[in-house]
């Protein structure tokens, strides 16, 4: 074991630090190639198929046109998975205003951009390995998400 | 047992891509298109295959620009990308000129012995109308997101440390000698500035180092804005509607947080989400960063904890825009917080 001792320390700190990339980037973002309807419904599709439920979509372009201010189509969708967020809300009454997480979708000309927070910047609030464990989860996900919309 | 561990973190490292040579676009695709596009023709960033961009800069510059970012105007800082990784980058952008030539004025313009002083007067007739009276740039975010702008491409905040620290005397020299062709930036020795005049404005673009924007977020905000309201959940409600509308919000929604996620029957009527929005707000936040959807729709939530205590809470909007790395959203930030202080202290009254 003394042996491999400092390759296995090399090995973790690599693969830490690996883990650790884009902390940076506290929005995590992507760029479609589809339409903003086709984005729209592969994101509620892909997030169905990550164990989400999408509890509601908001339409602020419809908003912003209805006022007479120009915008291309904008929409909010809030989305999360029940049981966990209804735990979560228990344990950490301090989370409800981030909850349920959501993203931002919005078409460029023929393209859609996608913005979500990134979910472990919300490790200050409440700051426990346990909660960071299921941050970095979210974080995976919403990553794998916007990996499957990109490649659609 | 140690050979299964070397094993399985060896196996991590190859998934995780470490092992292999980084794959430039894949990288690009990842970190940068949603800003730059994913041919490069720019958006909320610079277009990077402009070809009189890709003329104009070097790869020092690029990855110094990679690495540091722009503290405040929107570019992150890559620090966590391995320097092969940021090559493979550059790499890629690169192969969108393949044609690429140093131009022409790059071998005069390697020297600038400019003064400063003299330059500040120059700067201020002929750059300061678009890159701002001290370099701090244009307004807004890049071309964006379908919403409509008055320049194809924000004029870059010269004063930014960041900037600084990439941008050679040379690359400056020659930007301001040829302009940008396809941007506003116009060649100055067409408008009639000598060669004197422009080692002048660079020696005062230079000069801004010693006084850079040292743009940070603010780390002592509190991620939450949290009220005690000593009224039950549906008078604080009604309360906060009150309040909202009284601050020329219009109220959207009232829903149960659980709403869309239990069947009507099974929600927790104790967390009451009150939206409110205001257009025109909505609007100036979108002219400043077209992402801060994620702040959206405003929002009150009043909860009745375990104990009958009845909260007023809310996202902080401070504590939120440092996610941006935006300092125009900063003022908008502080103006969001007060209001949503205001309504909470309104209800609660």
């Amino acid at each position: 074991m003394n042996r491999h001792l400092p390759l296995v320390i090399t090995l973790m700190l690599a693969l830490f630090a690996t883990l650790a990339q884009g902390a940076e980037e506290r929005l995590l973002m992507m760029r479609s190639t589809q339409s903003f309807p086709e984005a729209m419904l592969a994101l509620q599709k892909t997030l169905g198929e990550y164990g989400y439920t999408v509890s509601r979509v908001q339409r602020v372009d419809i908003g912003l046109t209805g006022s007479g201010f120009q915008t291309d189509k904008y929409r909010i969708v809030f989305f999360g998975k029940p049981t966990e967020i209804r735990n979560l809300t228990a344990a950490h009454p301090e989370l409800i205003p981030y909850l349920p997480l959501k993203m931002t979708l919005f078409a460029e000309q023929e393209e859609t951009l996608v913005v979500a927070l990134d979910p472990t910047a919300l490790y200050e609030v409440v700051p426990t390995e346990e909660f960071r464990y299921r941050l970095q989860r979210w974080k995976n996900d919403i990553l794998s998400i916007m990996d499957e919309l990109r490649e659609e | 047992m140690t050979q299964k561990i070397l094993l399985l973190l060896v196996g991590c490292l190859f998934s995780l891509g470490l092992a292999a040579a980084p794959n430039g676009a894949r990288l690009y695709e990842r970190h940068c298109s949603a800003c730059h596009g994913l041919n490069g023709q720019g958006g909320v960033g610079i277009p990077l295959a402009l070809p009189s961009f890709q003329a104009a800069v070097e790869d020092d510059f690029l990855f110094t620009t990679i690495r540091e970012g722009r503290p405040g105007r929107v570019m992150p800082a890559f620090k966590s990308l391995s320097d092969a990784q940021v090559t493979a980058i550059i790499h890629h952008i690169r192969g969108w000129a393949p044609e690429r030539k140093e131009s022409a004025t790059a071998a005069t313009a390697k020297s600038a012995y400019g003064h400063a002083e003299r330059g500040k007067n120059l700067f201020a007739q002929y750059c300061a109308h678009c890159h701002g009276a001290h370099g701090e740039g244009g307004h807004g975010t890049g071309v964006t997101f379908s919403r409509p702008r008055d320049l194809p491409i924000m004029p870059p905040a010269l004063n930014n440390p960041g900037f600084l620290a990439a941008a050679s005397d040379q690359m400056i020299k020659q930007t301001l000698m040829e302009g940008r062709a396809g941007t506003p930036m116009i060649s100055f020795l067409k408008v009639g500035l000598k060669e004197q005049d422009i080692d002048d404005i660079v020696s005062y673009i230079r000069s801004m180092q010693k006084e850079p924007l040292h743009w940070q977020y603010d780390k002592e905000q509190e991620p939450v804005i949290t009220m005690e309201s000593s009224y039950d959940v549906a008078t604080s409600v009604e309360n906060l509607k009150r309040a909202a509308v009284g601050k020329n919000f219009r109220i959207i929604r009232i829903q149960n947080l659980e709403d869309g996620l239990f069947p009507p029957e099974e929600q927790n009527k104790k967390q009451v989400i009150v939206y409110f929005c205001n257009f025109n707000f909505i609007n100036q936040a979108l002219s400043l960063d077209p992402r801060v959807g994620l702040f959206m729709p405003c929002r009150i939530t009043v909860v009745e904890g375990d104990d009958g205590t009845v909260r007023l809470m809310a996202i902080n909007p401070k504590y939120m825009s440092r996610m941006y790395n935006n300092a125009e959203l900063d003022d908008a930030c502080q103006e969001m917080h007060d209001i949503y202080i205001s309504i909470m202290e309104e209800a609660t009254l």
